[in-house]
């Protein structure tokens, strides 16, 4: 059998204001004049949503049809002769504009939209100078609908972006619009409030200042602030945001310039889950425990005295036991796991893992091009979700595949323990207990295997035997397959990728000395010094070794900072410069936007520990641009492209295991199940997050 | 929520008319018929019509919110709508409609203290070569004059005494 | 319930409406029930296309469409399901004729459905009857009933092989359902918002597929039409304007009423012989004649023969058949007002030029009317009018826009003397607060 090979289709030929331009079929006008850079004004219409040709502002005059037509929903034909620029086009943009007006209050002085307003900017470009307008506006009250969310309804223009945002980006659909004429408005789905993500999509996509959030109501105006494209630190998906920044103070988060691998989206936590940097709990000084009672002691005497005690337990052969965050940087991790193996001759290094990479590393070893990207989600023809609530712990990956679904009609297949939000467009949706995937996966061998590719995701149920299991099933199929193994944290991959493990050293290599695993560090009685790192592993356990010396490297005073003997105060990611990956293996800048005074980075820390210690040269030097040159050396997958770190993209890293099985302790791989409005360590300290009627939320939820 | 025998058949009726898949479509028809036992579109009516419609209870509200006929406000027992577009409005709907605000002591869409009559001016019934009209809840009075709405006002608020 | 029929009139759709019982099935039996499906039976969906184009049948619902090429335009090839859909929304102002065909024959208009659903290929209808005509449900329900009972519904029709199901379905009040996109919508328990056009309903009407949709008096002129052959329908009329049509007549004439006449009926005869003339000897002012979007025709225009060519060539549209006449007494601003007061209502809102337009000319000519209006207010009036006009999304803006500009343009004096009568000079208070 041949495969027919089908030509690309021809462009088709068109001119726009005289100008001859080229599309293909297909291609809505308004989108092929923005390509050639001629605007075609409009509210309602946005790219990736549904066609709504309601605010009149794209109307255009094409050749041989009477009326004005709008190039939202035109599109561009063979021949096709389109003015842009005319008399009638001003005055129907003018007029357009003017009855925008007539209820709008001319509130821009106090509107948080003002200076970011499109309705602003288009009355400016198109509009009148003065209004013929002598009549009562209409006017209604403004509501707040949740702890994130305003309304204010004489703002509303009507353009309904809010209202697809919602439900066809986030399969939500939470808002609608009630009343008719000049009294419609938008409507939230409980009446009075919202019952939703929270996520902030409505806002953000709302072109004027009828939406509003919170956090940011009459707080400052945008042009007060600075702008900085970091990366969010909850969770594993790695969404850029870009977080508005007054005085040392951030005052939102948005992904309005759709940079990174985001786009627009961002969901609660990367909008507004960044309070916890302010949250009056944070720990600004080092402090040491002095009878029995942790004291604010000055950074050079805490660093010395950990120094001095490290020293100790080095010369009498004492076990260090070190604990990972996985909100750490790239460069924090591979430079903690090189201090630990090279400065304190210990591979007694773990973190919380919460997924089972490295066996996936392995069971595809020697293949090439099968992790997907974030970008692959929303290209796929196929997807398989199993073992995850994807619209709750990884929202970013869910609305890839809902965006799929809709634009490319993908199809997509879920097994999972309960109720998830991808059946309702889903192509399958299958419920199997834990443990019970195979079974639920074998009655969709027969669909599967006539699917053109696969991407695979799979959760926590799905580690060890039962991942080469998975791998082998999926060879089975007889199509090509892509992987994500899903993680927890914002660089829960990074700390795999990069030595934060017991037995592998960065870059997959095994560690020709094994070390303790984090259960058995937790376990281990004669443990003499147990150092946590940006992590909490604390809480709800205990520390056998009741007389090791704990130093916590926390920002706030959790479960394992009340067992230290030292606590160090550390940044938050936010607050710092550096590296992280994401689940899909893809890596991205950080970017410091506040500073928090009395904090260091824990890459400061660690270093000047090693340094405290007569052990700088072995650690190295502890900038983030240092240690990042020597992962990019050295570290197997991370010869990642530069020029794309540098301007604020994603780079994929390919791992590779050098075919080597370590024992990857299955029982320790349990992912926290956060849901949108829980984030492990961090929630806890976001006001926000918790004060939402959602929180905490649950998995699986009918 | 539950209804009477009458209106449960009657909306059980209107479920079947639709396509399985396509039970949306009986949102508006069982409001209607819903709200005439009921008085009013409440939210346990809203809650019974999507869940019975495989629908949100927002994709309910939004319909309750545009059509005219759906009131979310309870009526009175008579609802009396009197119309005053062109057709009316040339032959006096606009003295009836003056007439009844002034006797009953209510305006557009309001209720009289005892419940029993509402107010609404209304857009073109469908009444025009025998205008004005008067539509009494859903009866139809043509060529309506003063006297013959007071005559409909005192017949309506008699048959309570 | 209607008016004494008058000997102009030519009666084809309306001629059961006099018979006793009327509306019941025997009645329609014996005068040549259902004798135009069994007709359509014997015929092939192109012989029955052919047939109405012949009789050029052309919507009576308000845009005048030829039924024949709309029922053409049903893709023959398409897998999924097709529907009839009647258009019983009747809400134009000034239209009542669909109520008396329910009323009287509803019987007639099942046939017309059944034929539809015959040329078509469809098994299953619903008549989209507005909310405030409860009591043509109950009618139409009953009728259908009796069509059920006698076997002219269902299953295998008469032995036939052809199955079809119809149903009524309640509005709720919103004159934009009469949009037919709009109702389709509706139809499917939404807003009754319009849909963005193409794709017209014949390819993408009711649960996106192909839908032959029509206004209650097209469907009923369907079988009178196979019946007839479709030449003897058409030369009823005058050419390209077939048949005959209903005009309700209102407002003050001696004997309003809804008259079957054929089309290119004189509209003088019309006003003063079929409808007795205007009221107490007053002269004629003006008439509204195809329902309240149409654009006012003064005294002097009212001459012509009326049929869609004609309303055409002054300017103005067939419409629905509601004609509105006024005599000299009557205040124009005052029908300007109102006429924008009903758009400002029924606006859906879904799109700015419509939604906003109407609400600021109706706060205007409220102004105007209360005697508060100002020089620049006639000229805006009829700027803002013209800024809706070919702007919107659906026909209603542009069925507010064109009757507006008419009554400023033919009756400007009016607006003028309106100023004359000021009471209140300049703005008020609120308005300055308002201007801010």
């Amino acid at each position: 059998m041949s495969t027919p090979v089908t030509a690309p289709p021809a462009l088709v030929n068109f001119t726009v204001d005289g100008r001859p331009l080229t599309a293909p079929p297909g291609t809505l006008l308004i989108d092929a004049c923005k390509r050639a850079g001629i605007e075609i004004p409009a509210f309602c219409y946005y790219e990736g949503y549904s066609l709504q040709a309601a605010c009149r502002m794209c109307l255009v005059e094409v050749e041989k049809m009477p009326k004005l037509q709008t190039a939202c929903t035109l599109p561009v034909s063979e021949g096709m002769i389109v003015r842009s620029e005319t008399e009638q086009i001003a005055k129907a943009r003018k007029g357009t504009l003017e009855f925008l007006l007539t209820n709008h209050p001319l509130d821009c002085p106090v509107c948080d939209k003002g200076g970011e307003c499109e309705l602003q900017d288009m009355v400016f470009r198109y509009g009148a100078g003065e209004s013929r307008f002598t009549e009562i506006k209409n006017h209604a009250p403004e509501r707040q609908w949740s702890p994130v969310v305003f309304y204010d309804p004489a703002r509303c223009i009507l353009c309904y972006r809010c209202v697809r945002a919602c439900n066809e980006g986030m399969g939500v659909g939470a808002l609608g619009v009630t009343n008719r004429g000049v009294v419609s408005e938008i409507v939230p789905n409980k009446v009075d409030h919202l019952d939703c993500d929270e996520c902030g999509a409505c806002i953000d996509i709302c072109p004027v200042g009828a939406l509003t959030s919170n956090t940011y109501r009459y707080k400052t105006r945008p042009w007060e602030m600075q702008h900085v494209g970091t990366v969010c630190t909850h969770c594993s998906n790695g969404c850029k945001t870009t977080l508005g920044v007054r005085n040392d103070e951030i005052v939102r988060g948005n992904n309005r310039d759709r940079s990174g691998i985001n786009g627009e989206f961002l969901c609660v936590k990367g909008r507004y889950g960044f309070d916890f940097t302010a949250n009056e709990q944070r720990l600004t000084s080092p402090m040491i425990r002095l009878n029995g009672r942790l004291e604010a002691v000055s950074w050079s005497k805490a660093l010395g005295f950990v120094a001095e005690k490290f020293k100790s337990v080095l010369a009498a052969g004492g076990r260090f036991g070190v604990a990972a965050g996985t909100h750490l940087t790239n460069e924090e991790i591979y430079y903690l796991a090189k201090f630990t193996r090279a400065g304190l001759k210990s591979s007694n290094i773990d973190h919380q893992r919460t997924g089972d990479v490295v066996t996936l590393i392995d069971a595809l070893g020697g293949r090439q091009d099968v992790l997907a990207t974030v970008e692959d989600l929303y290209n796929t023809k196929a997807a398989l979700v199993i073992g995850s609530d994807l619209s709750q712990q990884h929202p970013l990956l869910a609305f890839q595949l809902r965006a799929d679904a809709r634009h490319h009609q993908a199809k997509i297949y879920t097994v999972t323990p309960g109720p998830v939000r991808e059946a309702n467009y889903s192509a399958s949706s299958l419920e199997a207990p834990a443990g019970e995937e195979f079974a639920a996966l074998d009655k969709l061998t027969e669909s599967l295997k006539a699917e053109k590719e696969l991407v695979i995701l799979f959760g926590d149920a799905i580690k060890g035997d039962r991942v080469r299991q998975l791998v082998a099933w999926a060879d089975g199929l007889g199509i090509p397959v892509k992987y994500v193994c899903l993680v927890d944290y914002s660089n829960s991959r990074g700390a795999v990728d990069l030595g934060a493990t017991p037995n592998l050293l960065p870059g997959y290599q095994p560690d020709p000395a094994p070390g303790l695993s984090l259960d058995q560090i937790l376990n281990a009685a004669d443990l003499a010094v147990f150092w946590a790192v940006g992590a909490n592993p604390l809480r709800g356990r205990e520390l056998a070794a009741k007389q090791a010396f704990v130093v916590a490297q926390t920002m706030f005073l959790d479960e394992t900072a009340q067992r230290a003997d030292v606590v160090f105060p550390s940044a938050s990611a936010y607050e710092k410069n550096g590296t992280v990956t994401n689940v899909t293996g893809q890596v991205q800048r950080l970017k410091a936007a506040i500073r928090t005074m009395g904090t260091k980075t824990d890459l400061e820390i660690i270093g000047l520990i090693a340094k405290e210690m007569g052990l700088a040269t072995v650690a190295g030097v502890w900038t983030h641009d240092a240690v990042f040159k020597e992962i990019h050396k050295n570290v197997h997958g991370y010869q990642v492209p530069l020029p794309l770190l540098i301007t604020g993209m994603a780079a994929m890293t390919q791992p590779v295991n050098g075919g080597v099985k370590v024992d990857v302790r299955v029982d320790e791989i349990r992912s926290a199940g956060d849901t949108l409005f829980t984030s492990g360590e961090l929630g806890r300290y976001s006001k926000l997050l918790t004060s939402v009627p959602e929180y905490p939320g649950a998995l699986y939820k009918r | 929520m539950t209804f009477s025998q009458a209106t449960e058949k009657k909306l059980q009726d209107i479920w079947s008319r639709y396509p399985e898949g396509r039970k949306r479509s009986a949102v508006i028809p069982m409001l209607m018929y819903a709200q005439d036992e009921v008085g009013q579109v409440t939210p346990e009516m809203i809650a019974e019509v999507a869940r019975r419609c495989e629908v949100t209870p927002l994709q309910v509200e939004e319909v309750v919110g545009y059509y005219s006929m759906l009131n979310k406000e309870r009526m009175g027992k008579h609802h009396v709508q009197i119309c005053t577009n062109i057709a009316c409005l040339l032959t006096g709907g606009e003295e009836l409609w003056q007439h009844a605000v002034k006797r009953l002591g209510i305006g557009h869409k309001q209720v009289t203290a005892d419940g029993l009559i509402s107010l609404e001016e209304v857009e073109c019934a469908g009444a025009c070569s025998w205008a004005p009209c008067v539509v009494d809840g859903y009866e139809y009075h043509h060529h309506v004059t003063i006297e013959k709405l007071d005559q409909l006002l005192d017949s309506i608020q008699k048959k309570v005494q | 319930m209607f008016n004494e029929p008058h000997p102009a009139e030519v009666k084809v759709i309306s001629k059961r409406f006099g018979l006793p019982n009327s509306a019941s099935i025997d009645t329609y039996l014996a005068h040549e029930g259902y004798q135009a499906f069994l007709k359509a039976v014997e015929m092939t969906p192109e012989q029955i296309i052919d047939e109405l184009k012949l009789s050029s049948l052309r919507g009576r619902g308000g845009a005048g469409f030829p039924t024949g090429m709309k029922w053409s335009f049903i893709p023959r090839d398409n897998p999924k399901p097709k529907y009839v859909v009647v258009n019983a929304d009747e809400s134009e102002p000034g239209t009542c004729k669909d109520r008396l065909l329910i009323e009287n024959d509803p019987h007639q208009l099942i046939e017309g459905c059944l034929i539809a659903a015959r040329t078509i290929g469809c098994k299953l209808g619903y008549i989209y009857i507005r909310g405030e005509y409860r009591y043509l449900i109950d009618i139409m329900d009953k009728a259908l009933a009796e069509a059920y009972a006698h076997g002219w519904l269902g299953k295998n029709i008469k032995g036939t092989g052809l199955d079809f199901d119809l149903y009524t379905h309640s509005g709720a009040g919103a004159y934009e359902c009469g949009e037919e996109s709009a109702l389709l919508e509706s139809l499917e328990g939404k807003r009754g918002v319009p849909r963005i056009r193409p794709p017209f309903p014949a390819v993408s009407g009711l649960y996106a597929s192909p839908t032959v949709l029509n206004n209650v008096e097209t469907f009923c002129s369907v079988p009178a039409v196979l019946r007839m052959g479709g030449q003897a329908y058409a030369d009823l009329g005058t050419p390209k304007n077939g048949g005959t049509r209903l005009l309700c007549v209102s407002g003050h004439v001696n004997r309003p009423g809804v008259y079957e006449v054929p089309l290119g009926f004189p509209m003088q005869k019309m006003i003063y012989e079929v409808c007795g003339g205007i009221r107490a000897g007053k002269k004629l002012k003006a008439v509204i004649p195809g329902g309240s979007s149409s654009p006012v025709l003064t005294a002097e225009e009212c001459d012509f023969p009326m049929d869609y060519d004609n309303y055409a060539r002054m300017k103005t549209m067939a419409g629905s058949g509601g004609m509105m006449v006024m005599d000299e007494d009557t205040d124009i601003v005052k029908v300007a007002l109102r006429t924008m007061r009903f758009y400002a209502h029924e606006s859906c809102g879904w799109c700015i030029p419509c939604r906003e337009g109407t609400t600021w000319l109706r706060k205007i000519l409220t102004r105007m009317d209360e005697g508060t209006g100002r020089r620049a207010d006639i000229d805006l009036i009829h700027e803002l009018a013209k800024n809706m006009l070919g702007r919107t999304f659906c026909p209603l803006g542009d069925a507010a826009a064109m009757p507006t500009i008419a009554f400023v343009e033919k009756f400007r004096d009016e607006f003028e003397a309106r100023l004359r009568e000021t009471v209140v000079p300049v703005t008020s208070p609120d308005q300055l607060i308002a201007i801010g």
